[in-house]
């Protein structure tokens, strides 16, 4: 399956990138599994997830056209 | 209900005015309005400028969840949002939000909710450059009481 994952602002500078496109042989992926593809270190505590622009957590299973965002805290208004 | 972000500049009364001619005459006795604007100085540093980003969709969406949250919580006839986005300077207004109902503890209530509530969840990020130059992300908002105050309430 195919998976959109987008980075923003702090997050998008240390990947040094603003998205990647990941595939997975496999259909039982989630989160932390796409995160492990795409980053070397471990996910950072205060990182927040988002699929398909809802909120979740590492946990969460993937399916084919998911899009998954990594951001720090949010801090608008 | 409206919601959104724009590049321009905002001109947040004029968005408040313009958002009341659409709604019926003589029904709210009480409209209040919130003004974000832009600080010269954060955390002790003074600031130049500010870039904000966002994620245009999922920012939109949860700003409309929670004014949809508060006009179910309150007898609020309309909520107008609008956030400012990109490149601004201090005293630019950054955000407005407005609440028009019947009676004067609705419109505060609900205005309050949603400015608190959408700096917990709409996805914005605040990038400032300081006065010496410097670049950073802005790692957190200051914390309004009345988000806990309200957190208090609701377990109560």
């Amino acid at each position: 399956m195919d998976i959109k994952v987008r980075y923003f602002a702090s997050l998008r500078d240390r990947m040094g990138r603003s998205e990647d496109q990941v595939s997975f042989d496999s259909e039982n992926v989630t989160v932390a599994d796409l995160w492990g593809k795409v980053s070397d270190e471990p996910i950072a505590e205060k990182i927040l997830v988002a699929v398909n622009m809802e909120y979740t957590d590492t946990s969460h299973q993937l399916k084919n056209g998911d899009e998954v965002a990594f951001f720090p805290p949010v801090t608008g208004g | 209900m409206k919601v959104f972000v724009t590049k321009e500049a905002l001109d947040p009364y004029k968005e408040v005015q313009e958002h009341e001619k659409t709604l019926p005459a003589g029904k709210h006795g009480g409209v209040v309005v919130f003004v974000g604007a832009m600080r010269d100085f954060n955390d002790g540093e003074n600031v130049k400028s500010l870039s904000l980003d966002h994620y245009p969709g999922m920012t939109e969406r949860h700003i409309e969840k929670v004014c949809q949250e508060a006009m179910d919580e309150w007898d609020v006839m309309d909520t107008l949002v609008v956030h400012r986005v990109g490149d601004m300077v201090p005293t630019d207004p950054m955000v407005v939000v407005a609440a028009w109902a019947a009676h004067r503890k609705d419109s505060f209530d609900a205005c309050r909710y949603i400015i608190n509530y959408l700096k917990e969840r709409a996805p914005f990020w605040k990038c400032e450059i300081t006065t010496e130059g410097n670049k950073h992300w802005v790692e957190h908002n200051s914390e309004d009481p009345g988000v806990s105050e309200r957190k208090l309430q609701k377990t109560a």
